[in-house]
């Protein structure tokens, strides 16, 4: 494995732990912030925002290339319809389930095997998506 | 408003940031999700949507990281999680129709809960911050409708 690689693989082991440290991994958590009855998803999304803010906005700045080389490009994507009216479609996903990428592939770690059906669901769901880009 | 308090959350959540902060410090990349299963699409279909360049680059690291989630996971389930291995109980139609939309819908808007939730609002892009208002509103509307029809779990 490059270096590249090993960093990647650590970092989501940081990332896949921390979901399941902030309960993100169990479908019934997240569908109980979205019925408003436990607001602490916000702040797993606004923790980790704001340590990648930091990152992005401050250390990388510092440190102008990163360390393995390559170059920094904030996360900008041009404005489209398509952005505004997938995330229409993600949320009613997302309500219906309770289930995001990142959270329904942790949560294979966790033992939740039902959500293999989710997960091969989101790959079907991105196919169609290809299919329809001509 | 916080019944299992808010420590487990931002403590979580920290977490989360320091991944992907050394993945982006480390390499310059954003170690974002729904990306994942276009790239990873790259191997079995021959469409140009799937075939950029751009997948075709990412899909090995993309792999790699989805890997890592699993394996971060399972390493908070064997030491600190205290009631060990676990299954959901909401129904598998709702995973799977969910599952579909969720799989459409962020590859339309390219971005998700950590792309647009985490890397895009940590790079102050305001179409990021529209996805995520949109996506949250919806998911709330949605997921209390579900309740209100009386399904679950």
């Amino acid at each position: 494995m490059n270096r590249q690689n090993v960093v990647v693989l650590v970092g989501g082991i940081l990332f896949g732990f921390g979901l399941a440290y902030s309960g993100m991994t169990r479908q019934e958590i997240v569908l109980s912030f979205l019925q408003l009855k436990d607001l602490g998803l916000l702040f797993v999304m606004g923790g980790a925002a704001a340590i990648t803010f930091f990152a992005i906005n401050v250390a990388a700045k510092y440190i102008k290339t990163p360390i393995l080389g390559g170059k920094f490009k904030p996360r900008r994507l041009p404005f489209s319809r398509n952005v505004i009216v997938g995330a229409v479609i993600f949320g009613v996903g997302w309500g219906l389930s309770g289930q995001c990428p990142g959270s329904a592939v942790a949560s294979l770690g966790t033992g939740n095997l039902p959500v293999l059906v989710g997960i091969a669901a989101m790959f079907i769901g991105a196919y169609i998506r290809g299919l329809l880009d001509s | 408003m916080f019944p299992l308090g808010i420590e487990p959350y931002l403590i979580g959540g920290v977490i989360v940031g320091i991944g992907v902060s050394l993945v982006y410090l480390m390499t310059g990349l954003h170690a974002t999700q729904s990306s994942f299963f276009t790239t990873t699409l790259s191997w079995f279909s021959k469409r140009k949507h799937f075939q950029k360049e751009s997948n075709i680059q990412e899909r090995n690291w993309r792999l790699v990281l989805a890997i890592g989630l699993i394996i971060g996971a399972l390493m908070h389930t064997l030491t600190l999680s205290l009631g060990g291995f676990w299954t959901t109980s909401v129904q598998l139609w709702r995973l799977a129709l969910g599952g579909l939309l969720v799989g459409f819908g962020t590859r339309l808007s390219s971005g998700c809960t950590s792309g647009h939730g985490i890397s895009g609002l940590a790079s102050l892009s305001k179409i990021s911050l529209c996805a995520v208002i949109v996506f949250m509103g919806v998911a709330v509307v949605t997921a209390n409708i579900v309740q209100m029809l009386g399904v679950t779990p």
